[in-house]
């Protein structure tokens, strides 16, 4: 099939694309780097009237360290992300999930703000900054606001964006030294979208957890915080009998679906399975007595 | 609503006036008759469209011919001639790391990236690379061959 007909616009700045949107009586739609909304279009999912192209729009771009936070672009590719010291060294679980997003050829051209945008509920980049929560910049043509990652993401593919709203950039705390993170998820085929997926970031002390956040992705129409769990294991040392805890309180975080792949049943078990691996494999700092 | 484009395919400059909703895949086969680039599935997921541009492997079928304005890009016909195949190529040739073709200019395009930016120093890296190409025919095993083939190649005449 091949998309339906559409017109072009290149905005050059985002006061060019809002105004572009706003004047448009069908419906505009917004272009980063495309690899899900031709990929929809292609297979008439969606038939917008209007692209605006926004990938010229300088200001879209660039990873920068602003006090205690990253600020990453919208335009910023998959592939820089993947090779970013910056974001390597002070946003380890951003770096440890884009290897997993899609394949080399689509990670050339998909932008993490077109990632967060779309909101796939079975995309890596919406439960890394959901994990962290991430501060998710809006920008309308006249004014910037910001909307916490936990408020951002409402249904399926429906996101607290307004319309016209340009999503500009996405702020990520940067890791402390006491953070930990990782990052995995199961997948028919490697760049796939995942059957289940996790994503896990801790704060210790010493080796007993202060704080941790669990986002399941591909589990419902958005990523899922596993609250439950996260309780079950906070003030604990992960040992084996916390970890039993948390896997029996994923039962009241998480109510996957069927779907074509598997049904809900092995998807709760594999959520199960992928969260015993990965608490197990979160590098839990070395008690300050035996580095002594 | 056409719009005008400037495209550097292969070392020729072509001008043309497309609609926006042409598929850069659909702009090289259909309009420039460069029908070495193979459409498969049209949403992302097998591959064989897989072209270079502005050198990096990019899928030609999510890639609208308007965004292409101002590019250079390298699609099969770019590479070697029957004649004299490129080392790749040759290495598939070796191999026999093609049945029916029709995965292979994607492969070849997506090898072509790999052999640029990877050291390639295991098959997992190389299977890894590849994940995104679908073959129907080989069972992948003398793909991933040819594709370690070139790469040791490459490893021996750049110091």
């Amino acid at each position: 099939m091949k998309a339906g007909d559409v017109a072009y616009f290149r905005a050059q700045s985002v006061s060019d694309a809002v105004a572009a949107f706003r004047s448009c009586e069908g419906d505009a739609r917004y272009l980063a780097g495309g690899q899900s909304l031709l990929a929809a279009m292609n297979l008439r999912l969606l038939t917008p009237d209007l692209l605006i192209d926004i990938a010229h729009i300088d200001a879209l771009r660039g990873i920068e360290r602003r006090g205690g936070e990253i600020r990453i672009g919208a335009l910023t590719r998959h592939a820089e992300i993947l090779s970013s010291p910056i974001i390597a060294s002070h946003v380890p679980l951003l770096a440890a999930a884009a290897p997993w997003v899609a394949h080399p050829a689509i990670r050339n051209k998909g932008t993490i703000g077109g990632s967060i945008a779309f909101a796939d509920p079975a995309s890596e980049f919406p439960a890394v900054a959901l994990a962290l929560n991430a501060r998710i910049e809006l920008d309308n043509g006249d004014s910037v606001r910001f909307v916490e990652a936990q408020d951002f993401f409402l249904d399926l593919y429906e996101t607290a964006a307004e319309p016209g709203e340009i999503l500009s950039a996405v702020w990520f705390p940067v890791a402390t030294p006491d953070q930990r993170c990782t990052f995995d998820e199961l997948a028919r085929r490697r760049g796939d979208y995942a059957i289940v997926g996790v994503a896990i970031v801790a704060d210790f002390s010493g080796e007993i957890v202060d704080r941790i956040r669990i986002v399941f992705f591909s589990v419902g129409s958005t990523p899922v915080r596993a609250l439950r769990a996260e309780a079950a294991l906070t003030g604990t040392a992960l040992v084996d009998t916390d970890i039993e805890l948390a896997q029996q309180a994923l039962a009241g975080d998480l109510s996957p679906s069927d779907d074509v792949q598997v049904s809900a049943a092995t998807r709760m078990h594999l959520a199960s399975v992928l969260l015993r691996r990965q608490l197990g494999k979160l590098p839990v700092p070395t008690p300050k007595a035996v580095r002594a | 609503m056409t719009i005008d484009i400037t495209v550097t395919i292969n070392g020729r400059l072509y001008r043309a006036s497309v609609e926006p909703r042409l598929l850069l895949s659909d702009f090289l086969r259909d309009t420039l008759g460069l029908t070495g680039t193979h459409v498969g599935c049209e949403h992302g997921v097998c591959g064989a469209c897989t072209v270079i541009i502005d050198g990096d492997s990019v899928r030609s079928c999510l890639t609208l011919a308007v965004r292409a304005d101002g590019a250079t890009i390298t699609t099969v016909e770019g590479l070697g001639t029957p004649e004299q195949l490129n080392a790749l190529q040759h290495q598939f040739r070796e191999c026999h790391g093609l049945q029916c073709g029709f995965c292979t200019p994607g492969m070849l395009m997506t090898g072509m990236d790999l052999l640029k930016k990877y050291p390639l120093a295991t098959d997992d890296q190389i299977r890894e690379g590849l994940s995104g190409n679908l073959c129907r025919c080989t069972g992948y095993q003398n793909i991933v061959a040819a594709i370690r083939a070139a790469a040791a190649l490459r490893n021996e005449t750049t110091p």
